[in-house]
Formats: C-alpha cells, sequence, structure tokens
C-alpha cells in the first residue's frame, strides 16, 4: 500500500471517509432541527480529549464515550420537557468550558488545543485512516439499516408507534452514530469545524433532491467534493486544511441554493 | 356480538401527575363508526395515542383482537421543508410499495395522481387525503383518524367524512375518529362518545344530543345543527351560525380543494 506513504493520498481519504459518514447523520441532524447537536458533541469531545490525557488514556475511546454522555444527557433533558435548542445550549457551553478548565488544571499535558479545535488532516496516520473508515463503514451501515424507521419517527413519533416502531430506539441510534463520527472524525476536521460538516452538505443537497433517499446521497456527493476540493485548495493556497473544506462546502452550498431558486423560477 | 377489534378497559394515563383519563371503557365492534367529541384538553388525542400504543398507560389495558390492522391518521403532521419526499416515498414508509399499489389507494382515497407531488406542495385537502391513503395500505380493519379535517373548510371537511364513510363501505372496517366538527360528525357516527377525563355519555348522535352531560359541555345549539344536517344539509357557509337559516345545496363540493 506505497500510495498511502503520500500524506495527501492519506488526507483526501481520511476527508471522504468523514464526508460519507457524515452524509447521511447530516440529513436527520437538519429535519430535525438539530444543527447545533454537532456542536454540542463536538465540544464534548474536547472534555474527552482532556480527560483522556490527563489520567493518561487513548484519546479515541474517551472521545466517544464523552460525546455518547453528552448525546445521551441532551435526549434526556428534553425528555424532561427542555427544548432542543435550550438543552444543546446547556450542554455545549458547559462541555466546552469544563474541557478548557480541565486542560489547565492537568497542568502538565500538552494539549495543542488548535489541533482539536482545527483538525489536522495532513497529519493522518494509517492508524487513523484505519479508525475513520472502519466508523464510517459502521456508522453508514447503521443508518441504512434502521433507514426507514429513522425517517418515520422524525417524520411523526405518532405514526412510528403505529407502524410498531419505537421512536426512542430510533433516536438513541441516531445518537449513537452521531457520537461515532464525532469521535472518529474530531483528528481530521477538529471540533468547530465537524458540526459544519454535518450541517452544510446536506443543506447543499436539499434544493437538488426530490426524496430524503437522494437528499442524502446528494449529502455523500457534495461532502466528498467539499473535503477533496479543500485539500486542493488547501495545498494551492497554503491555507489551513480543516476551514478550505468549509469554505469549499459552503460555496457549493450557494450554488446549489442559485440553482433551486432559478429552477422554481423557470 | 361479536368480540370488539380493540376495547380499553378501565384505562386511565398520567401525564406528569395529572390525571388525563380515568377509568375510561370503550369497546368498537367491525364496520362501527365511532366519534369521540370532548373539549380542549379532554383527553381525545391521549386516548387514541394509548389505543396506538404511543401512551403507556397508568392502569388499566388496551385488548386488541390477534393480527388487528390499523390504519392511523394523526392529528397534524408537520413535514419540515428541509425533508424532501415525494408522496409516493411517503406511502413506502416503513415499508416500500409498489407504483400500482400507492395509485391505488391514492384513488381510493379521493387524491388520484398526486404521487409524484412534493408533500410539502399539497393543500390542506389534499395532504390529509395522502394520510389518508397511507392508513388505508394495510386494509385496516379498525381506522383512527385523530381531528383529521382540522385546517380544511367546512365544505372540505364535508367531502373528507364522506370519503371516509365510502371507505368504510368498501372496506368494511370499523372508524374511530376524534372531531371538532360537530355539526357533521355528529351525523356520519353510528356512536357517539362525550369525553371529558371521563366518559361523559356515550349513545347514538341523537341521544348524545338531548343528554344533559353533552349539553353541558356544547350547549344546545349543535342539535338544532344535527336536525339540520339529517335533512341532507352539509354546505354550512358559517359554522357559528349554521343552524339558524336553511341552506339547501346538494353535495357539489367534493371536488372543492382539488
Amino acid at each position: 500500500m506505497n500510495f498511502l506513504d503520500d500524506f495527501l493520498v492519506r488526507a483526501a481519504l481520511a476527508g471522504l471517509g468523514v464526508a460519507l459518514a457524515a452524509a447521511p447523520l447530516g440529513c436527520f441532524v437538519v429535519w430535525r432541527r438539530m444543527a447545533y447537536f454537532g456542536e454540542a458533541t463536538a465540544h464534548a469531545a474536547i472534555l474527552g480529549v482532556a480527560f483522556a490525557l490527563g489520567l493518561g488514556l487513548a484519546v479515541m475511546p474517551a472521545v466517544l464515550a464523552a460525546a455518547l454522555l453528552m448525546a445521551l444527557a441532551v435526549s434526556a433533558m428534553t425528555g424532561r420537557g427542555f427544548a432542543m435548542d435550550t438543552a444543546l445550549g446547556v450542554m455545549s457551553h458547559t462541555a466546552l468550558a469544563a474541557g478548557m478548565v480541565a486542560v489547565t488544571l492537568l497542568a502538565d499535558v500538552r494539549l495543542d488545543l488548535m489541533a482539536f479545535l482545527f483538525g489536522d488532516i495532513l497529519a493522518v496516520t494509517r492508524w487513523d485512516l484505519a479508525t475513520i473508515w472502519g466508523g464510517a463503514v459502521l456508522v453508514v451501515a447503521l443508518t441504512a439499516w434502521r433507514w426507514p424507521g429513522l425517517l418515520l419517527s422524525t417524520l411523526n413519533p405518532d405514526l412510528a408507534r403505529a407502524s410498531g416502531i419505537d421512536p426512542r430506539r430510533e433516536e438513541l441510534v441516531l445518537t449513537l452514530a452521531l457520537a461515532v463520527v464525532v469521535a472518529v472524525a474530531i483528528k481530521v476536521v477538529g471540533v468547530l469545524l465537524i458540526a459544519a460538516l454535518l450541517v452544510i452538505p446536506p443543506a447543499a443537497a436539499r434544493p437538488l433532491a426530490a426524496t430524503p433517499e437522494g437528499m442524502a446521497a446528494g449529502a455523500a456527493g457534495l461532502g466528498a467534493v467539499s473535503a477533496l476540493g479543500g485539500l486542493w485548495a488547501a495545498f494551492v493556497f497554503d491555507t489551513p486544511t480543516g476551514p478550505s473544506i468549509v469554505c469549499t462546502a459552503a460555496l457549493l452550498f450557494v450554488l446549489t441554493s442559485l440553482f433551486g431558486g432559478l429552477r422554481k423560477r423557470g | 356480538m361479536s368480540a370488539p377489534l380493540i376495547a380499553a378497559r378501565d384505562l386511565s394515563v398520567r401525564l406528569g401527575g395529572r390525571v388525563i383519563l380515568d377509568a375510561v371503557n370503550v369497546e368498537i365492534t367491525a364496520g362501527e363508526i365511532v366519534t369521540v367529541v370532548g373539549p380542549n384538553g379532554s383527553g381525545k388525542s391521549t386516548f387514541l395515542r394509548a389505543l396506538i400504543g404511543a401512551i403507556t398507560p397508568s392502569a388499566g389495558r388496551i385488548e386488541r383482537a390477534p393480527g388487528l390492522r390499523v390504519g392511523y391518521v394523526p392529528q397534524k403532521l408537520a413535514i419540515d421543508r428541509s425533508m424532501p419526499m415525494t408522496v409516493r416515498r411517503f406511502l413506502g414508509l416503513p415499508h416500500r410499495i409498489s407504483t400500482a399499489e400507492a395509485d391505488r389507494v391514492l384513488d381510493h382515497a379521493g387524491a388520484p395522481g398526486l404521487a409524484d407531488r412534493q408533500m410539502t406542495d399539497l393543500s390542506g385537502g389534499q395532504f390529509q387525503r395522502v394520510l389518508l391513503a397511507r392508513a388505508l395500505l394495510e386494509q385496516p380493519q379498525l381506522l383512527l383518524l385523530d381531528e383529521a379535517t382540522q385546517g380544511l373548510d367546512q365544505p372540505g371537511a364535508a367531502a373528507f367524512y364522506r370519503r371516509i364513510e365510502e371507505v368504510r363501505q368498501d372496506l368494511g372496517c370499523a372508524v374511530l375518529m376524534i372531531s371538532h366538527d360537530l355539526h357533521v360528525v355528529m351525523a356520519a357516527s353510528d356512536r357517539v362518545i362525550c369525553l371529558n377525563g371521563h366518559i361523559c355519555c356515550q349513545g347514538t348522535p341523537e341521544i348524545v344530543a338531548d343528554a344533559p352531560e353533552y349539553r353541558a359541555l356544547f350547549g344546545t345549539g349543535t342539535k338544532g345543527a344535527l336536525a339540520l344536517y339529517r335533512h341532507q344539509h352539509s354546505h354550512e357557509h358559517d359554522p357559528d351560525d349554521g343552524h339558524s337559516h336553511d341552506h339547501s345545496h346538494d353535495h357539489s363540493d367534493e371536488g372543492a380543494e382539488g
């Protein structure tokens, strides 16, 4: 696997993996109006990183655990009657702040916070690549398996119940998958940008799609183009990689929105 | 008398410490149209949601006939514009269906030719018919409708209820519905249940309309409208004073919101 020796090839593959896993989940994030869920989970990941480094644990499982705990806490809060944005706001800021405090208290920890905030896709190792693709395959398989139930639960929980589907179980599946995506993506695009990658490609795919499946496929395609295009732009213009990927995605969003507007008028 | 399709036995529901339903006993038998009426907050929707299993009773139980096929039309379904969804795809949730099957139920529900439209582009009446079409997919023995005509104007609601009646005749299914459209619904029902946390009274529309419990909740006005409807009038222009004067129209509003 000599071609994996090239850091650009590794970076491209990592970006593709994250884009593919984020696409179907991002659609649900958009449909359920939980755009800040990615952000909150990602902030929790910082807390996970701090604890992992402080206690000498592996980073990936700690991040996964923190992201899961966050997701479950948010689910519990909305179950108790808090609005989704309130629950996410409380948990998101708390997790970020607690992470910062924890990093400072663990004085001997040399944490490159910038790397976790913005990611460093050019430093992706083969092991990272395996983790990302393992996570991506797991998430895509999980979403594909539960797809009809997830869709119906998102449309209307009572309709799901009437069809013998437990909407809370489907929500748990979604939560789990989101936590996995954040945990595997944190190194590639970083905490601040994973939320963007969850939301922007599905939003960009919306004007082009007639069905939910079409939107998920479009989001995967646009996400992949964003990852590769952003990587290329970062290489050519010597700009930071993660932000370049997000800017590319945003550009695609503008283009498809214009296209959707034209089509509606014409 | 045949065994009921579905029955609530001493059904009680508490939500957030408040008693919503208190020892409700209802049986629905094959082929009958039963309407639940009651003021806002009387537990009508909760009752229906308990029947489909969306709410766990705090006491009592729901008995279903073995293998009962239920079609459910929810109170409202707000499809977010962020989700692209054709009518055909919606009908195929959670189980994919063939094009012929989709066309068949759409015809049956009075919404032919809508299969390729986006759900968010439908009018209120079309949307409700698509919901009805989805409920008809599995040849239900029992149709549950939760204020299915909310947001429809009076002729639109009347047309929708006539469609329900036709569906009932075709499929022989029982219908349990909740409605605020007292005028129309009372006339279209075999049995009316007046609910306000508990069952106040039940029986044929005439009996319920005469019952003091019902009059205490809804006043006496609807009885006049009921009599009017019994004389084949459904084209009320103003729901509030529709019973003081006579509109003699035939039923020409079937396609009003096509």
